[in-house]
């Protein structure tokens, strides 16, 4: 059986992590970056939020995307969760709903990568009945 | 809920809100005394005793875009459902600790599901905020401490796709080691 991995092992694979880093060192700012907001609250969490953001971390190291994945409240939108907040640099923020892995790869594919709309966006002038 | 590291998640972005710059979780497990305890606890803005009182009441939330907080309230629930229950301790300006208790062996305790990737994603999410994941068994006590981890970054975020994954493999293989109940 092998050794159980410890943090000492973890400043061995720090050095190759560093170099494939300071390629990107330059764009440092995370004006520059992609940003992505998985809603974490009871109800994204309860929706599969976790999964969604395992996946958008994942795929954008594999399709070399310089994003931060961060996470957020509940936006309100409860009954469309798993929400995303995506903002692209310079652009305004957009939300989609009901996004699982499947939506958020289309969201990297053709929004993240293209500027292309993706189907599913809540409008920012979204009203809930409360306020009619 | 389907386990109780979704739990654990819900409740630390109930101590995010508060501000807190340290989230300590610590999960202890006995066989033989068949008791599963989770531990939450922060160093955010509190609550007052009243407001702590009322808080596992789904139309009690802090929040404004929504009426209704079920995140206490599920917690409560699931603990109950084993004969645990749920305890929740508070003081302005000092902090929040909440307790799960648990029957270890009862059907209808959640497993514990992938408490290593939520840990991480909550670490990687937060970088300014402090994670202390303390896991509990007979055998023995293992500790994960992001202080620990960044002083081994030295700068490096944990947010970095390779710390993440290295970390998530990392904690998994030493709760095996100590044999959780899962």
């Amino acid at each position: 059986m092998g050794q159980v991995k410890s943090l000492a092992d973890l400043r061995k694979i720090k050095e190759e992590l560093q170099g494939r880093m300071s390629l990107r060192e330059n764009s440092n700012n995370p004006e520059s970056l992609v940003q992505v907001k998985v809603a974490m609250a009871t109800c994204g969490i309860a929706s599969g939020a976790k999964q969604v953001m395992d996946f958008f971390i994942e795929e954008f190291e594999k399709r070399n995307i310089q994003a931060v994945v961060t996470q957020t409240g509940c936006m309100g939108y409860c009954f469309a969760e798993p929400t995303v907040e995506i903002t692209l640099p310079g652009h305004s923020p957009v939300v989609y709903g009901y996004v699982d892995t499947k939506k958020a790869d289309d969201i990297i594919e053709k929004y993240i990568k293209n500027g292309e709309l993706v189907d599913g966006i809540i409008p920012v002038n979204y009203e809930t009945i409360e306020k009619k | 809920m389907k386990d109780l590291s979704m739990h654990i998640m819900d409740i630390a972005q109930n101590s995010i809100s508060a501000g807190a710059g340290t989230i300590e979780v610590e999960i202890s497990e006995n066989r033989i005394t068949d008791l599963y305890r989770i531990v939450i606890s922060d160093n955010g803005k509190g609550m007052t005793a009243e407001y702590a009182a009322k808080v596992t009441d789904p139309y009690v939330t802090g929040r404004t875009t929504r009426k209704v907080g079920l995140g206490l309230p599920l917690l409560k629930q699931n603990a109950e459902r084993t004969g645990g229950s749920l305890e929740i301790k508070s003081e302005p300006d000092k902090g929040t600790r909440v307790t799960a208790f648990f029957s270890l062996k009862n059907i209808d305790r959640p497993p514990l599901g992938d408490i290593a990737g939520t840990m991480v994603l909550l670490a990687a999410a937060n970088l300014k905020i402090r994670f202390i994941y303390c896991h509990i068994t007979e055998k023995d006590t293992f500790t994960f401490d992001t202080r620990e981890v960044n002083a081994m970054l030295e700068g490096m975020p944990i947010s970095e796709a390779g710390v993440i994954r290295f970390l998530k493999e990392m904690i998994r293989e030493n709760l095996q080691e100590i044999s959780i109940a899962g």
